[in-house]
C-alpha cells in the first residue's frame, strides 16, 4: 500500500535527520589529531612549569637558610641528578620492588573490596552491620594500622600488604555498594520485565550499571593504596631497596637533590596510574553517552 | 460513523452534571460481537492498597476488566487513577491486595522511557531479552537483527542507545519487547516523551506490528487523542481510587489518523468525561 510506504519512508527520513543533527552537534573526530594532542598537552606542560617556578622561588627565598647551607636544592641542581638517577639500575630496581608490592597489594584489595562490596550490597543484615564500618575504615588513615600490623606480621612485606589492603579495600567496596544502590530503578524494572532474576539480574543489569561508580571507587582505592605503600616503605625498612627506602636513605644522608628526585618519581607514578583510571572512566562514559557533546538528545 | 460507548458500570458513578455524549450508543451487551477468543487479561475486583493502617492509600478499587486476545485496549485517566499500578500488577511486578488477576501467554511491559541498557548496543539489548528466555547463543544475533528490521532499525544494530534519537530508542525497546515472544504487551505511556511528529509515525508502526503479530495490547495514556487513535476500546478510570467508570467501543472502520473526524469526536467525549471526573475532586 502506498500510504504505508510513504509512512515508512517518512520514518526512515526522520531517523536520518535526527542522527545527522546529533552528529553535527557532536565533536568532529578526524583531521584534527595534532590540534587535539596539543590541547591535551599544553595544560600539563603549564602545570609542570608552574611547579618548577614555585620550587625555584622557594629555593631563592632561602627559608631559614635552607638553601644557602646547601641542604635544600632547586630544580636546577635536582633535575640533572634525577636524570642521572634514571640511568642507574638502583632506581629501577626500587621502582620494580615498589610497583610489584603495589600490584600485589592492590590486586588483593580489589578482590577483598569487590567480595565485601558484593556481599554487603546484596545481603541486608550484613549491610546494617558492616556498612558503616566500611565507611569508618575508609576515613581511618591506614598508617594508623601499622602498630597493629607489626604485632601480627613483624617487619615483613606482609605488614605493608595488610596496610595497603586496609587502605584500598574500603574505597573499592564502597564504590561497588554505591553503584549497586544507585542502579537506576527503571533499569532494574526493565531487567525484571525481561525475566532476569537474582544472579542473572545481578550479572546483566546491576553489575554493569554500577561499573562507573565501581571504577571511581577503584581509582580512589588506588590513591589510598599508593599512599599506604609509601608510608609503609618509609616506616618499615625491609631488606631490598624500594622507593620509600631510597627516599629515607637519601634523607638520612641529607642528599636533598636525590631525595627530591625520588619524590618526583613517586608523584609521577601516582599520576600515571591515575591517568590510566581516567582513561578507563572516559571510555565507559563515552560508551554510555554520559559525555556532554553539546546536543540535547 | 458511530461510536459505541459501553457504560459497563452503569450510571450511578456518573457525576452530577454529566450530560452524556449524544453520539455514543450505550450498548447493554458487555461482550461485543467482535469477540474471537477468550480474554488474554482478566481482572476481577482487583484492589491495590499501598501502605498500612491510617496511612494506607487505596490505589485501585475493585477494578474489573478483561482484554480479549488480539484486542487493543487503551486505559485513560487523570492523575492518581492508578494506571501505572494497574500495569505493574498485570506485569507481575507487584502483587494485588485482593481480587483476581489472570493472564494468558507471555506478558511484557514497556515504559515511558525506553529503559534500554546504556552499556549495550541496540542489538545486544534485544539479544539480552532473547538470552533471558533461553534462546541459544548462535541464534540470538540473527533473531535480534530480524526484530530490529521489524521496527525499521536494521541498520542501527551496533549503535548504542545514546547515539539514537528518542523515537528510535523507543523502537529498540519495542524490538526488545517483541524478542520476549509476547502475547500481551503492556505499554505505560510509551510515546509520552516524544514529539508529535515522531509519535504519529510510531502509532502507525505500533498498529502495523500489533496487527501482524496479533498482539493483545493494554495501553495506558493520558492523551485522549492517542487513546482514540489507537484503541479498539477505551476504558476511563476514575482518580483516587482508580475505578472503571466508562468504557467506549471503537469499531474498526479502516485506517485511522490522529486528525480523523471520528478520532476527534471520541477524543472530545473522552475529554468531557475526564473533566467531569476531575471536577469531582474540587475541595
Amino acid at each position: 500500500m502506498s500510504a504505508d510506504l510513504t509512512d515508512r519512508r517518512a520514518l526512515a527520513g526522520l531517523d536520518n535527520l535526527e542522527l545527522q543533527e546529533a552528529l553535527a552537534a557532536g565533536p568532529g573526530r578526524k583531521g584534527r589529531m595534532a590540534a587535539k594532542t596539543w590541547a591535551a598537552t599544553w595544560p600539563k606542560l603549564l602545570a609542570i612549569a608552574i611547579v618548577l617556578i614555585l620550587w625555584q622561588l622557594v629555593y631563592l627565598y632561602d627559608w631559614h637558610g635552607s638553601s644557602s647551607n646547601g641542604i635544600f636544592k632547586g630544580p636546577v641542581q635536582t633535575l640533572p641528578v634525577l636524570w642521572e638517577e634514571l640511568h642507574h639500575v638502583t632506581l629501577w630496581d626500587a621502582i620494580g620492588t615498589t610497583l610489584s608490592r603495589a600490584v600485589v597489594g592492590y590486586t588483593a584489595a580489589l578482590v577483598v573490596g569487590s567480595l565485601v562490596g558484593a556481599l554487603v550490597s546484596r545481603v541486608k543484615p550484613l549491610r546494617a552491620a558492616v556498612g558503616s564500618i566500611i565507611t569508618g575504615l575508609q576515613t581511618m588513615p591506614s598508617i594508623a594500622w601499622f602498630p597493629f600490623a607489626i604485632i601480627f606480621f613483624g617487619l615483613t612485606p606482609a605488614t605493608i600488604l595488610f596496610v595497603i589492603i586496609l587502605g584500598a579495600a574500603p574505597s573499592i567496596a564502597n564504590g561497588l555498594i554505591a553503584g549497586v544502590d544507585y542502579t537506576p530503578p527503571l533499569l532494574l524494572r526493565a531487567g525484571k520485565v525481561l525475566g532476569l532474576k537474582r544472579v542473572a539480574l545481578y550479572r546483566h543489569v546491576i553489575l554493569p550499571a554500577s561499573l562507573p561508580s565501581f571504577v571511581a571507587g577503584m581509582k580512589q582505592g588506588w590513591a589510598f593504596a599508593w599512599r599506604s605503600l609509601m608510608a609503609g616503605e618509609l616506616l618499615v625498612t625491609l631488606g631490598s631497596f624500594s622507593l620509600g627506602r631510597l627516599l629515607s636513605t637519601y634523607q638520612d644522608q641529607l642528599d636533598m637533590a636525590r631525595a627530591i628526585s625520588i619524590m618526583i618519581v613517586i608523584l609521577t607514578i601516582g599520576i600515571l596510574v591515575d591517568m590510566g583510571f581516567n582513561q578507563v572512566n572516559g571510555v565507559i562514559r563515552r560508551r554510555w553517552g554520559l559525555v556532554d557533546t553539546g546536543n540535547g538528545t | 460513523m458511530s461510536l459505541a460507548g459501553n457504560g459497563r458500570r452503569g450510571t450511578p458513578e456518573r457525576a452530577p452534571g454529566f450530560s452524556g455524549v449524544p453520539n455514543l450508543t450505550v450498548v447493554a451487551d458487555r461482550e461485543p460481537a467482535t469477540s474471537v477468543a477468550g480474554p488474554a487479561v482478566r481482572l476481577t475486583d482487583v484492589t491495590k492498597v499501598y501502605g498500612q493502617g491510617t496511612r494506607a492509600v487505596l490505589a485501585l478499587d475493585k477494578v474489573s476488566l478483561s482484554v480479549k486476545s488480539g484486542e487493543f485496549t487503551c486505559i485513560i485517566g487523570a492523575s492518581g487513577c492508578g494506571k501505572s499500578t494497574l500495569l505493574n500488577l498485570v506485569a507481575g511486578l507487584d502483587q494485588v491486595s485482593s481480587g483476581d488477576l489472570a493472564t494468558t501467554g507471555q506478558v511484557t511491559l514497556m515504559f515511558q522511557e525506553p529503559a534500554l541498557f546504556p552499556w549495550l548496543s541496540a542489538s545486544k539489548n534485544v539479544e539480552l531479552a532473547l538470552r533471558a528466555r533461553g534462546v541459544a547463543k548462535a541464534e540470538r544475533r540473527a533473531r535480534a537483527l530480524e526484530l530490529l528490521e521489524v521496527v525499521h532499525l536494521g541498520g542501527f544494530a551496533n549503535k548504542r542507545p545514546h547515539e539514537l534519537s528518542g523515537g528510535m530508542r523507543q523502537r529498540v525497546a519495542m524490538a526488545r519487547a517483541l524478542a520476549q515472544d509476547v502475547d500481551v504487551l503492556l505499554m505505560d505511556e510509551p510515546f509520552g516523551a516524544l514529539d508529535a511528529m515522531t509519535r504519529d509515525l510510531l502509532h502507525d508502526e505500533l498498529e502495523r506490528i500489533c496487527t501482524e503479530r496479533t498482539l493483545t495490547v493494554l495501553f495506558v495514556t493520558h492523551n485522549v487523542r492517542e487513546a482514540a487513535r489507537l484503541g479498539d476500546r477505551v476504558i476511563v478510570l476514575s482518580s483516587r481510587p482508580g475505578k472503571v467508570i466508562e468504557e467506549y467501543q471503537v469499531p474498526r472502520t479502516g485506517p485511522r489518523r490522529m486528525d480523523s473526524p471520528e478520532v476527534s469526536e471520541l477524543a472530545a467525549s473522552l475529554t468531557d468525561r475526564l473533566r467531569v471526573e476531575m471536577s469531582r475532586h474540587v475541595r
